[in-house]
């Protein structure tokens, strides 16, 4: 499929809106539908769809395996951390008021952090069981 | 109602075809049509959700199971008549269940009773957040999302170490040999 001139344009067309839809999802969600998980599956399709398009090889060099794998720990410690830190300073776990002077903005800093541990974990899971499950062969 | 006779469509197309490659596919436009059934209900971000992962990422998992396996299913051994029987049974259990629900979106049932309507009047006072699912899941009840991605994690890790673990086993007599 590597030389097909079609699906080639139209990924190139398609990947780099996507993207920004992901990240739009990502930090609209206190306004509008949508989360961290759902741009976490958003981003890691698209990764999928690169791969599928231009090789794994290719994919693999702008996402390595190494740092997909590290990303599915990584986001659920960012979560845990935020919890972590909201109780050093005098409060209860995952209870993000200490973070700004006004307690409902800092438990609307707390939601965009949180998020974006969900988002990290979600697409590096989605991710890593693509490479693994393609990387396999017969 | 169209959407939900399409939905029957495709599973009787899924339960007769025998190409597993077609059933594939099949999946994957019976998951557009469920999201389209959960934008129908408004819930925007299940809809999604059921477009990105069932639709795209599982069906790309499953044409890579086939790329492994083979895509022609074989013939059954055994009669499927009681499997029928059972699914037909718990079907009709559950269609019995669904007399006694409340109708669709009546505000006086017990789950629009009890904390949903303090999270509807005080979620834009406590977190600045209009968009109640998003502050429910992220700082009400943001435990409860810590442990669903945990779940996502635990599932990441156990097919990871599946896929993974059965590669390093064949270079393994050979490091013993090194040593």
């Amino acid at each position: 499929m590597r030389l097909d001139v079609i699906f080639r344009v139209t990924a190139k067309i398609i990947i780099p809106f996507a993207l920004v839809f992901a990240l739009y999802v990502q930090f609209h969600g206190d306004f509008g539908p949508g989360g961290g998980f759902q741009a976490g599956v958003v981003a890691a399709a698209m990764v999928i769809f690169y791969a599928i398009i231009f090789g794994l090889e290719a994919a693999q060099k702008v996402f390595p395996p190494r740092l997909v794998e590290l990303m599915v720990p990584a986001g659920i410690a960012i979560f845990a951390g935020v919890g972590v830190i909201s109780m050093l300073l005098g409060e209860n776990y995952l209870n993000y008021s200490p973070f700004a002077a006004n307690p409902a903005l800092g438990q609307e800093y707390g939601i965009i952090l949180v998020e974006i541990g969900v988002l990290v974990t979600v697409s590096g899971t989605m991710v890593a069981i693509f490479y693994s499950f393609v990387g396999r062969g017969r | 109602m169209a959407l939900l006779t399409l939905l029957a469509t495709i599973t009787i197309g899924i339960i007769r075809l025998r190409n597993l490659f077609a059933v594939v596919v099949l999946g994957g436009i019976y998951s557009f049509l469920m999201a389209s059934v959960m934008i129908v209900l408004d819930a925007v971000d299940v809809a999604m959700t059921e477009a990105s992962v069932g639709a795209g990422i599982s069906t790309v998992l499953m044409l890579a199971t086939l790329y492994l396996t083979k895509t022609q299913e074989t013939v059954p051994a055994h009669t499927p008549l009681l499997p029928l029987f059972v699914a037909v049974a718990t079907g009709l259990v559950l269609v019995f269940g669904t007399f006694a629900l409340p109708p669709f979106g009546a505000a006086d049932t017990p789950v629009n009773l009890n904390v949903a309507p303090y999270y509807l009047e005080n979620s834009i006072r406590d977190t600045l957040v209009p968009n109640v699912v998003t502050s429910v899941l992220a700082s009400y009840r943001g435990f409860d999302t810590l442990g669903e991605v945990a779940v996502v994690f635990t599932a990441g890790i156990a097919v990871l170490m599946l896929l993974k673990g059965k590669r390093n086993m064949k270079p393994g007599p050979k490091r013993r040999r090194v040593r």
